[in-house]
């Protein structure tokens, strides 16, 4: 009969509001700044670059390779490379970056500078509460801003971090031991074998 | 004495002022109460409106302005009238400034003959019927200078539609108030009202409550939520097809004047709808007459505004071809046959037989006219022959 459909629908919408005040669990919106989901493992955002140690100008893993800044699609990391040397994790003098600023408004969150580092230096984080009042300065942060510790890199992605931290762990190991072996008061060790690369951005 | 408190107020502040200018202030007095309320009884509405849909929804709605977002109309209302008013280049200006107030205009003076509570009617009209409908058409043609003089398709398309569907509705609409009249025997907002006083076995003898009275007042509302261009016959404005239709050109305070007053006529309409069938003022049982007649009148209104909401949250709009449809196939049959029973009614001799001539005399058309509504559409799950 004509006026069933109808009448069937508006008891279930009255359903929906009567309930909506009686099962919380009815409304599933998220009141956003005062509520927060916590984020997932493989969230990301916006590169960060990761230091060791205390001191962020000592302890940056970025070696200025400018391996990012190639394969950066939208071209948003500018680098120069520094005149002088100072010794990486394991050691070893290497170059540093100068600058090192990325551009937020360019960068498209792919990811792909993390993928192409051999120094684990470049990670995402999930910061994105970026909005600022000043359109030119406040977009485009330079590498003070942008190092963060091992620390808060191990927090957000605790499983990438961990694969990083047992490669650099790895290498510096290799580094001793050849150097050991240079120095010739031993024969040289058998080097740990690498730990298998975990692929960056799967949560586990 | 709760009861006349407006009335004896009115009467003293316009005691104040020296005869000749007694008139004067009376209407003005009366007009500022009418814009006062209704205005404030929009605002009031919105919110409403927004958190209903929300909870219909599982939705919470607004909550942010004030406690609970109750302030949130007033924060609408600041956008509205700082925001930019922008008018097409092609525009008649002229048209294009006067459609939002030939819109506000009627609808105000519309509610100028609806008694809110006993004594309190702006003008008590011999014809307050008559004339609530003749102003009530001429949102009609505001709708039409809006959608002309924006000079824009879609505009001109909503516009169209706008005046297909409200022309073809305004016939239901009337034929079934018509009933009314016929049994109050009068064409005055205020006589309508007191042919429905007294009680009857402990029920108020309000139209609604009789086998005519409940198909015309159904068929009244459906016809009313077609006049005021709501939720499921929103097609002039439908966001999805046309984006505003007629007033996708008018931003800042002229769209909310075009809001304003299509909030102010759905009040007006439903005004009428309480009046014509719901005993107007008038308390539901005996034992309630000490509540001030206002309040009956304005909690009547609420009501009958959450269900205007209630249907909007509900139903999908409805095609041009439906629309059409149902008005001409179900809307217009249903309202003359109600025509029929309501002159029946006056004319049988009270009693229980009397009750079920005219029960069935609408009962049987409405079962008919739409099985034949249904008839010939396909209706079911849809097969897709190529497509997989």
């Amino acid at each position: 009969m004509l006026g069933e459909g109808t009448v069937k629908g508006m008891v279930e919408t009255a359903r929906n509001f009567f309930g909506s005040y009686v099962h919380a669990d009815r409304l599933i919106t998220v009141q956003y700044p005062e509520e927060r989901l916590p984020q997932k493992e493989a969230a990301r955002n916006f590169p960060f670059l990761v230091h060791d140690g205390d001191d962020w100008e000592k302890g940056l893993r970025c070696v200025a390779c400018l391996i990012c800044e190639k394969e950066c699609p939208p071209q948003c990391i500018y680098i120069t490379k520094s005149k002088d040397k100072k010794p990486d994790h394991a050691g070893k003098p290497q170059l540093y970056p100068a600058i090192f600023d990325i551009d937020i408004s360019v960068c498209m969150s792919c990811q792909i500078c993390v993928e192409v580092c051999p120094f684990d230096a470049i990670e995402m984080d999930t910061e994105f509460e970026l909005s600022t009042s000043n359109r030119f300065g406040d977009l485009l942060p330079h590498k003070q801003d942008l190092a963060k510790p091992n620390g808060y890199f191990r927090k957000l992605h605790p499983t990438e971090a961990a694969a990083a931290d047992a490669r650099l762990a790895a290498e510096k190991a290799r580094a001793d031991a050849k150097a050991k072996a240079a120095a010739g008061d031993k024969p040289p060790a058998p080097a740990p074998k690498p730990v298998p690369a975990v692929e960056p951005g799967v949560a586990k | 004495m709760m009861d006349q408190i407006f009335v004896t107020l009115k009467h003293w502040l316009v005691g104040l002022v020296p005869i000749q200018c007694q008139p004067v202030i009376s209407a003005i007095i009366s007009v500022a109460a009418i814009i006062g309320v209704f205005a404030t009884l929009f605002a009031i509405t919105t919110v409403l409106e927004r958190k209903g849909l929300g909870r219909i929804q599982n939705r919470y709605g607004p909550n942010r302005v004030g406690p609970f977002g109750i302030l949130q109309p007033l924060a609408d209302g600041v956008k509205a009238i700082i925001k930019e008013d922008l008018v097409p280049r092609g525009a008649d200006t002229v048209v294009h400034f006067l459609a939002p107030l030939a819109l506000v205009a009627p609808v105000f003076l519309a509610l100028a003959v609806v008694p809110v509570g006993q004594n309190m009617v702006a003008i008590d009209m011999d014809a307050g019927v008559l004339f609530f409908f003749a102003v009530g058409a001429a949102t009609e043609l505001s709708v039409f200078m809006a959608g002309w003089s924006s000079r824009n398709k879609y505009s001109l398309l909503g516009a169209m539609r706008a005046l297909a569907q409200m022309i073809s509705y305004e016939v239901p609409l009337i034929l079934s108030a018509v009933t009314v009249i016929m049994i109050a025997g009068s064409l005055s907002t205020v006589k309508i009202v007191e042919a429905q006083s007294g009680y009857l076995g402990g029920l108020p003898r309000w139209f609604v409550l009789t086998p005519w009275g409940l198909a015309g007042f159904i068929l009244f509302m459906i016809a009313a939520t077609a006049e005021s261009n709501r939720s499921p016959f929103d097609l002039p404005e439908g966001e999805s097809e046309i984006i505003a239709g007629y007033y996708i050109e008018y931003s800042g305070l002229k769209f909310a004047l075009f809001f304003l007053g299509e909030y102010i006529g759905m009040f007006a309409i439903s005004g009428l709808a309480i009046t014509l069938f719901l005993g107007g003022w008038q308390a539901p049982f005996a034992f309630l007459t000490w509540v001030p007649s206002y309040v009956w009148f304005f909690g009547k209104l609420l009501a009958l505004i959450a269900v205007f909401i209630w249907v909007r949250g509900t139903q999908p709009r409805l095609r041009m071809d439906q629309l059409m449809n149902f008005a001409w196939k179900f809307m217009l049959p249903m309202a003359l046959v109600n025509l029929v029973a309501a002159g029946l009614w006056r004319f049988l001799d009270p009693g229980f037989s009397r009750w079920v001539v005219c029960s069935l005399l609408v009962l049987g058309p409405y079962v008919l006219l739409g099985r034949g509504l249904f008839q010939g559409q396909h209706l079911g799950k849809r097969t897709y022959r190529y497509a997989e």
